[in-house]
């Protein structure tokens, strides 16, 4: 699922490992997130949206909706 | 590399049941050489190094089950589904041959043995999959 995680990362001068440490998951599941390998699950999802006080719709892009 | 509480416990475990498979497994070995015992005592005996095993098992499915990031559990689930497609597939197909007698009969326990060579390749499968961007 494509998403803006990178770029909201980079915005704060986040590593993966800093984004990892705040989502209390490993940096391999943030790589995996923020290339689209891996969804999220939607507990996961929200922590990620209530981590960058935004909405999931604002940081995922629904695959219906993908070009 | 990514090492969980639930990890660390997993392998603390392992390396434990590891040490007491191995000295059950020498002991029991040694007793039915010197003494042999009989009875119900014999089936006890025989049983003994295949506990630890047993614990091995229950450590892994407490692992998938403790494990608190969600795609390091779907990498180990993965792995594991491989393992056990690995160790199915393997057994089937030389119980055909024994049966035709085409090969060498192999104990039972030889089962558990195929999985943990599985989980190693379903191990190596996710590592390709990650390397390759394919989760």
């Amino acid at each position: 699922m494509k998403n803006r995680l990178k770029v909201l990362r980079a915005e704060r001068d986040w590593s993966q490992g800093d984004l990892a440490d705040r989502l209390e998951v490993s940096r391999q599941s943030v790589n995996a997130i923020e290339t689209g390998r891996y969804d999220p699950s939607l507990p996961l999802a929200f922590k990620i949206a209530e981590l960058f006080d935004l909405s999931i719709e604002d940081i995922f892009t629904s695959p219906s909706k993908e070009s | 590399m990514h090492k969980s509480p639930a990890l660390r416990r997993y392998n603390y475990t392992v390396l434990g049941l590891s040490l007491a498979y191995m000295g059950a497994l020498f002991g029991i070995v040694a007793l039915f050489r010197t003494r042999p015992p009989h009875g119900t005592l014999a089936y006890a005996a025989a049983i003994l190094p295949a506990l630890p095993l047993v614990g091995i098992f229950l450590a892994w499915g407490r692992y998938l089950t403790d494990e608190p990031d969600e795609y390091i559990r779907m990498l180990t689930i993965r792995q594991t589904l491989i393992a056990t497609g690995f160790m199915l597939s393997a057994t089937t197909i030389w119980g055909f041959l024994e049966s035709f007698g085409l090969a060498v009969h192999i104990p039972a326990y030889a089962a558990g043995i195929l999985w943990f060579a599985g989980l190693m390749l379903g191990g190596c499968v996710n590592i390709f999959a990650v390397r390759t961007g394919r989760s």
